[in-house]
């Protein structure tokens, strides 16, 4: 396992690269990506069995991780490739024509370390089902990881997922909630609450944790660990992670406003100057 | 005009069923989906025969895709059975970004297709699928005559490598196709080589042509009647070879007017050999409860409507 201040290291440089790649383009979503790093960070750096220099689409007797609210691609992006899915010179072409690096994840291009189109939401947790469910039937005692946003929460394909997955005792599986608590429009609540969410999805029958330090690496870690222990005991387990959006830049905190905004130059200069370049830059 | 014959009436969802259910035997990775459905689809022996490999999803399509979809990763070959309304207009964006633009290697199976639903009524009569479903990229658009072409198809397409859609129904219809006749993805079946008129139709409306170029023929009208049971791709090189001799064409489907096979037809002759067409489909509306039969008369999609049209394009020619 790498050592806490290496991650915590790599933890600042994605944070660079996420900025920089929305920056570049003047597009994507800096809010949530920069709030999901230690999430990514623990899960390809620490968490997952995979091999990213052999990629493949069944990713047999590996971990599989599935993005269900894609529009955090930056932050994908920039683990897969700090990971060694791809080059980290790829980021550079974030969004633009001929990429693989497309605004939303996706696998039409061939991108190594995505399995499934992501952006419209709601879908990735019955893929990630469906996925478990492979898994089981291959005899591969690997497990699914799948993150959504809690704004996402709102598409009523996840709970047909989640009641699928507790009625099937599809326990192969650990889902996360990015709990930040913000969407486009605004915070959760106002736009549209919901409500008790740990009673919610204690209801649908799953294993529910919690982490009010999503953005505390060994803290991700600890939940992960805990998660996993839980694995295999007839039910779907969920982590419900607090984190803050825009997290690391000052600015970008405490607000919603980023979620789908870039910063300008000056704003680009703001943000790198709280970023310390601890890999280098792509 | 060539003559032909069938032993019994049947439903095509059972050809479905009866195709599924060699392929369970027949292909380990062959999985199944239903939601709720699983009488209507006829996926009971399948059910029975691999219950590890039969996933009961409940009323719940989207999940259904999404996780036929993922079952994918990992080798597995998902065959997905609903009604079509249900196959597609339902589940239109999971089908979209989870299945077509991933590439995924899933079947959507889709019973009860179009008016010969009957009693049910609009709710539940699509005849929009087929145009929904051609226009997402990649997506291969199936849609058999009978029984034995069903089974033939079902077993066909878990040879084929990406997303398929395969279109049947619920009315008993005659079984006319050889059991053995092997089902190519993309190839036009040639019903009847005929000089004045082509007639190319999908399903059910392929032996409503076969009564249609009978009775044409006894008034001394030669049509050749083609099966296009593949949509998409379709089977160009069949079509302009025929009216490149017919020089007139009509388009029969239990479909809306809007987006079906017909204009797969035109838009392909409109660029490379104009030709003057009649659609036998619905025109711009919804269904309504019937019987099948009382339902295709009234909407126009009965052997006297292909008769009339042959007889009107000839006219244009």
């Amino acid at each position: 396992m790498a050592n806490i201040n290496e991650l915590k290291k790599l933890s600042t440089q994605v944070r660079r690269d996420i900025v920089r790649m929305v920056h570049a383009v003047s597009s994507g979503h800096p809010g949530g990506s920069l709030g999901c790093v230690e999430y990514l960070v623990a899960l390809y750096k620490v968490v997952m069995k995979n091999d990213p220099s052999a990629f493949t689409m069944d990713g047999k007797n590996e971990d599989l991780f599935f993005l269900s609210n894609g529009h955090i691609s930056p932050v994908f992006y920039s683990v897969l490739a700090r990971s060694g899915y791809f080059p980290v010179e790829e980021l550079k072409t974030f969004r633009k024509l001929n990429s693989r690096l497309q605004g939303h994840p996706t696998t039409h291009e061939g991108l190594p370390g995505v399995r499934i189109a992501s952006g419209s939401l709601g879908q990735g947790m019955s893929v990630a089902i469906g996925a478990a469910l492979a898994k089981k039937l291959n005899n591969d005692d690997r497990t699914v990881y799948s993150l959504h946003g809690d704004g996402e929460l709102q598409e009523g394909q996840i709970w047909e997922a989640a009641m699928y997955a507790s009625a099937n005792k599809v326990d192969n599986l650990i889902s996360t909630v990015d709990y930040n608590g913000r969407q486009i429009d605004g915070d959760v609540e106002d736009v549209l609450s919901l409500g008790n969410l740990r009673a919610k999805f204690e209801a649908f029958g799953w294993t529910v944790l919690e982490n009010k330090n999503g953005n505390d690496i060994e803290s991700v870690i600890n939940s992960f660990n805990e998660a996993k222990a839980l694995l295999g005991k007839g039910k779907p387990i969920i982590i419900l992670m607090k984190t803050e959006m825009g997290m690391g830049i000052d600015y970008m905190m405490g607000t919603h406003k980023w979620h789908g905004s870039a910063p300008n130059d000056e704003q680009l200069a703001k943000a790198l100057a709280q970023l310390e370049e601890t890999e280098k830059d792509y | 005009m060539k003559k032909y014959t069938y032993t019994e009436k049947k439903d095509t969802r059972s050809g479905f069923g009866a195709g599924l259910s060699e392929l369970g035997k027949s292909n380990p990775n062959v999985v199944a989906l239903c939601a709720d459905l699983t009488g209507s689809l006829k996926m009971d022996a399948f059910q029975k025969a691999h219950p590890e490999r039969f996933f009961q999803i409940g009323i719940a399509e989207a999940n259904m895709m999404g996780i036929a979809a993922g079952l994918t990763i990992g080798g597995k070959i998902p065959f997905t059975g609903t009604f079509a309304n249900f196959s597609t207009g339902r589940v239109y964006d999971q089908i979209r970004q989870s299945i077509a633009y991933s590439g995924k290697n899933v079947k959507i199976c889709a019973s009860h297709a179009g008016l010969t639903l009957g009693e049910d009524g609009a709710t539940h009569q699509i005849l929009e699928d087929l145009g929904l479903m051609k226009m997402l990229p990649g997506m291969v658009v199936i849609n058999p005559c009978d029984y034995n072409q069903t089974k033939a198809a079902t077993i066909a397409i878990a040879d084929y490598e990406g997303p398929v859609y395969l279109r049947f129904g619920r009315p008993t219809i005659p079984n006319f196709t050889p059991a053995d006749q092997k089902f190519e993805i993309g190839k036009a079946v040639m019903l009847n080589e005929g000089t004045d008129v082509t007639i190319i139709a999908t399903g059910h409306l392929v032996w409503k042509a076969i009564e249609a170029g009978e009775a044409l023929a006894a008034k001394g009208i030669s049509a050749e009647i083609i099966n296009i049971h593949t949509i998409k791709p379709l089977d160009t090189d069949a079509i302009l070879k025929s009216v490149l001799k017919t020089k007139c064409v009509v388009t029969a489907e239990e479909h809306q007017m809007n987006g079906g096979l017909g204009d797969s037809v035109a838009q392909f002759l409109i660029r490379n050999k104009p030709t003057p067409q009649e659609y036998v489909a619905v025109n711009d509306s919804f269904g309504e409860s019937g019987t099948p039969d009382q339902l295709m008369t009234k909407y126009g999609l009965d052997t006297i409507d292909i008769i009339n049209a042959a007889e009107k394009v000839i006219k244009r020619k």
